[in-house]
C-alpha cells in the first residue's frame, strides 16, 4: 500500500513538475519568423550566415525575457527552411511558410529563388527579404520583398568613384561565375564603370563555381593589364582562389568585390597575397561596431563555435522586422500594416556607434521604399582583418 | 602556349589521380562510386585539420587523410556495399546506395567541419616565371609533381605486388580469380579503402592550392566520371589518359575560348557526347565490360 501511494505520488509530482515546465513554455506567446535560403552545397555559407544570425539574435531575446510588442511579450521562434538553391525548393519553403501562418520571412539568397517565390509571397500576404538584386522584386507593382543588403549596382559605382579619386584607376576588368547572380552583377558593375568614364578592358571571362585551378582562367584577364580586377559577385569560397590566382600571375593592381566576404576564409585561402582586397561588409569594424554588435558576435560564436563576417550585413533583417512590427503592432498580421509603417519607419541602429538609424530606402533605385537601409561600409582586407576603407549610405 | 601545357599537365596530374580511385572501384566491383567527390572533401577537411587546427607539418595532414579515407572506405565497403551486392542483383541498388552516402557524408561534413571554406597556408612559397613564358608557382610544381609521383607508385603497386595482382585478377575476371583462390572480399575490402584513400590524397594535396569546401564533391565527382568515360571505365590507363586530355582540354579551353565567356566545358561534354557516340566504351575500354 505504501509503495502504490509512493508511485503515484511520484506520478503526481512529475505531472505537476511537466505542467510548470509547459505553463513556464507558455508564458509568452511565439512570434514565428521564417527563413527560406540555400544551407547546403556550395552556397552553403551564405544562407547558413543568415540562419545562424537569426538564431542568434531570437536566443539573445528570449533569454532576456522576449520581445515586447505592444506591452506583451513574445518568444521569437525561428523557421527555417533549406532550399538547396533551387527556385523549385524555395517555392516549397515559401509555402510551408504560409501554412505555419508566417507572415515575415527573411531569404532567399540568390535571384532565381527570390523570384520564384513572389507568388507564394503575395497570395499568402508574407514580406519577404530576399539577399537577390533584381530591381522587378522591389519596384512597383510589387511591394512584398525588400531587399536585405546593399546591391551591387548601388555600391559598386561609390567603389569605383572612390578608387577613380583616390588610387588613379582607370582601367577596369570584370571576372565573374557563370551564374545568373555573379552575371547579373558583372552587367551591372560594367554598366557603372563606364558610366563614370572607365575604361572596361576585359569583361567577357567567366569561371565555373567548382573551378579547381584559376590560372588559366585569369591569364587573358591581367594580360589586359588593368588598374581595378573586380571580382562580380564572387563567393567567399572563390575569392581567395581568384586573388591568390591574380598575385601569382604577377598582377600587382587593385581587387576587388561588392559581395561580403569573410576575413578567417581570406587568410586561410590567400593569406598576405589578400592584403589590399576590397569589399563590401556591414558594421563590425572596431571604429564602427557598438557594445550591441560585440555582444552579437561573441553570442554567435558561442553558439557556433566560430563567427561569420557575412553577418554583419545579416544581422539586419530580423531587427528591422521586429522593429517595425513594434512600431505598429498590427502589423503583425497585417501585412499591409507593416508596408504602410514602412515608409515613416524610424528606429535607432544598435549595432552601430553613434546616431546611426534603423529606417527603410529604396526610393532612388526602386521608386518605393523597399530596401533595408544598412551602412555601406567598404572594407580593406589587411593582415587578417577588415579595415574600413569608407561608409557611405544608400537611397 | 607553353603556359597553356603547363597548366594542362597540372590539371591533369590531379584529374588522374582523382579518376584512378573512382576507376579502380568500378574495375573491382562494378559500383558506381558516387560518393568519391565527397571522399575527396572529406580528405580535405582531414588535411586542414591537422595543418590549420593542430599546427602539425603538411605531409603529416596528408598521411592522416590517407589513413582515414581508407578506413572510411573499407568501412563502407564492409558494412554497406559488400552486404547490398551480396543481397542484390539489381545494379541500381549499389548505385542508390553511392549516392546515399554522397548525401551523408555532405551532412557530416557540414556537421563537423562547418560551411566555410578552408585553406592551409602554402606549402612553398615563390613562383616560376621564365621569361613570362610559364608562370607557375612553385607549389602547383611541388603538387603536380608529387600527384604524378603518387599516381606512378600506384601502378608499380598495381603491377608489383601481390595485393596488385590479386586486385588485377578480381578486375579481370571475378569468378575466375575466386576460383584461382584469390579471396574476394578481402581483396574487394582493400581495393574500396586504396580507391577511397587516392581520393582522401588528392584532397589533402590541393587543400593547399584550392582549398576546400563543402560544394566541391559534387562536381568533383561529376568530372571524375567524365574521365573514366574518356578513357574507358574500369581501365586504369584509360583513367590516367582521361585525366590529362580532361586536363588538356580545359587548360587549352579556357584560354583560346576565353573570348566567348565560359563555353569551355559546353564544348568538353558536346565533344563527350560526339566522342561516346562513336566510342561507347572509351579510349581504353573493351566493349564488353
Amino acid at each position: 500500500m505504501k509503495r502504490r501511494t509512493l508511485l503515484k505520488t511520484s506520478a503526481l509530482a512529475a505531472v505537476a513538475s511537466l505542467s510548470f515546465l509547459g505553463m513556464a513554455h507558455a508564458e509568452n506567446p511565439v512570434l514565428k519568423i521564417g527563413f527560406v535560403g540555400v544551407t547546403s552545397g556550395p552556397a552553403a555559407a551564405w544562407g547558413i550566415s543568415n540562419q545562424r544570425s537569426m538564431e542568434t539574435r531570437a536566443a539573445w531575446l528570449n533569454e532576456l525575457g522576449g520581445y515586447e510588442i505592444d506591452g506583451q511579450k513574445y518568444d521569437i521562434q525561428i523557421v527555417a527552411f533549406d532550399d538547396q538553391k533551387d527556385p523549385k525548393r524555395a517555392i516549397a519553403g515559401m509555402e510551408k511558410m504560409a501554412q505555419e501562418g508566417i507572415h515575415y520571412v527573411v531569404g532567399p539568397n540568390v535571384d532565381d529563388g527570390a523570384a520564384a517565390v513572389r507568388p507564394v509571397a503575395e497570395q499568402n500576404g508574407i514580406m519577404y527579404f530576399p539577399y537577390a538584386f533584381p530591381k522587378e522584386l522591389y519596384t512597383a507593382p510589387a511591394s512584398n520583398a525588400v531587399l536585405g543588403m546593399v546591391a551591387n549596382y548601388q555600391s559598386g559605382p561609390a567603389i569605383y568613384k572612390h578608387l577613380m579619386e583616390n588610387e588613379g584607376v582607370q582601367k577596369v576588368a570584370f571576372v565573374a561565375a557563370n551564374e545568373s547572380d555573379p552575371l547579373s552583377q558583372r552587367d551591372g558593375g560594367v554598366e557603372a564603370a563606364k558610366a563614370l568614364g572607365l575604361e572596361v578592358v576585359s569583361d567577357s571571362v567567366t569561371y565555373q563555381v567548382d573551378t579547381t585551378d584559376f590560372t588559366p582562367v585569369l591569364l587573358p584577364v591581367i594580360q589586359t593589364q588593368p588598374d581595378l580586377l573586380v571580382l562580380s559577385g564572387v563567393s567567399p569560397a572563390n575569392a581567395p582562389q581568384l586573388i591568390r590566382s591574380a598575385r601569382e600571375l604577377g598582377y600587382e593592381g587593385l581587387i576587388s568585390t561588392e559581395t561580403a566576404q569573410d576575413a578567417t576564409v581570406l587568410q586561410e585561402g590567400a593569406g598576405e597575397l589578400a592584403n589590399g582586397f576590397i569589399s563590401v561588409g556591414g558594421a563590425s569594424t572596431p571604429e564602427l561596431a557598438s557594445d550591441a554588435m560585440r555582444e552579437f558576435v561573441d553570442r554567435y560564436t558561442k553558439m557556433f563555435g566560430e563567427y561569420n563576417d557575412e553577418s554583419n550585413t545579416k544581422v539586419y533583417a530580423l531587427e528591422y522586422i521586429l522593429e517595425t512590427i513594434k512600431a505598429n503592432p498590427a502589423a503583425m498580421t497585417d501585412v499591409e500594416a507593416f508596408k504602410t509603417t514602412m515608409d515613416t519607419f524610424e528606429a535607432p541602429n544598435p549595432y552601430m556607434v553613434g546616431d546611426a538609424k534603423l529606417t527603410y530606402v529604396g526610393t532612388s533605385s526602386f521608386g518605393q521604399k523597399r530596401q533595408v537601409s544598412v551602412p555601406l561600409v567598404v572594407n580593406v582586407f589587411k593582415d587578417g582583418a577588415f579595415e574600413t576603407l569608407f561608409v557611405a549610405q544608400v537611397d | 602556349m607553353e603556359q597553356i601545357i603547363a597548366n594542362g599537365l597540372y590539371l591533369g596530374a590531379q584529374y588522374a589521380l582523382i579518376a584512378l580511385g573512382l576507376t579502380l572501384i568500378f574495375s573491382l566491383m562494378n559500383v558506381l562510386n558516387f560518393a568519391h567527390g565527397q571522399m575527396y572533401v572529406l580528405g580535405g577537411f582531414v588535411t586542414y585539420t591537422i595543418v590549420a587546427q593542430f599546427g602539425l607539418p603538411f605531409i603529416v595532414g596528408l598521411f592522416a587523410s590517407a589513413i582515414v579515407l581508407a578506413v572510411v572506405g573499407a568501412l563502407i565497403e564492409k558494412f554497406l556495399f559488400a552486404p547490398v551486392i551480396r543481397k542484390s542483383k539489381r545494379e541500381e541498388s549499389t548505385m542508390l546506395l553511392a549516392a546515399g552516402i554522397a548525401f551523408f557524408l555532405d551532412a557530416v561534413i557540414l556537421l563537423v567541419f562547418g560551411e566555410k571554406q578552408r585553406g592551409v597556408p602554402k606549402i612553398v612559397n615563390g613562383v616560376l616565371n621564365w621569361d613570362f613564358r610559364i608562370i607557375m608557382p612553385y607549389d602547383r610544381i611541388l603538387i603536380g609533381v608529387l600527384a604524378i609521383a603518387m599516381i606512378a607508385g600506384f601502378i608499380l603497386f598495381m603491377q608489383y605486388t601481390k595485393a596488385g595482382r590479386a586486385m588485377r585478377a578480381l578486375a579481370q575476371d571475378r569468378m575466375a580469380a575466386e576460383l584461382m583462390g584469390v579471396d574476394v572480399k578481402r581483396y574487394s575490402m582493400i581495393g574500396f579503402a586504396l580507391g577511397a584513400m587516392l581520393a582522401g590524397l588528392v584532397g589533402g594535396l590541393l587543400v593547399t592550392i584550392t582549398g576546400i569546401n563543402l560544394g566541391m564533391g559534387g562536381p568533383t565527382s561529376i568530372k571524375a566520371f567524365m574521365m573514366i568515360m574518356i578513357g574507358g571505365a574500369g581501365v586504369i590507363s584509360g583513367a590516367i589518359a582521361g585525366g590529362f586530355i580532361l586536363g588538356m582540354m580545359e587548360s587549352i579551353g579556357l584560354t583560346v575560348l576565353a573570348a566567348y565567356g565560359d563555353i569551355t566545358y559546353l564544348v568538353i561534354f558536346a565533344s563527350l557526347m560526339v566522342f561516346l557516340a562513336i566510342r561507347p566504351q572509351g579510349l581504353m575500354g573493351k566493349p564488353w565490360g
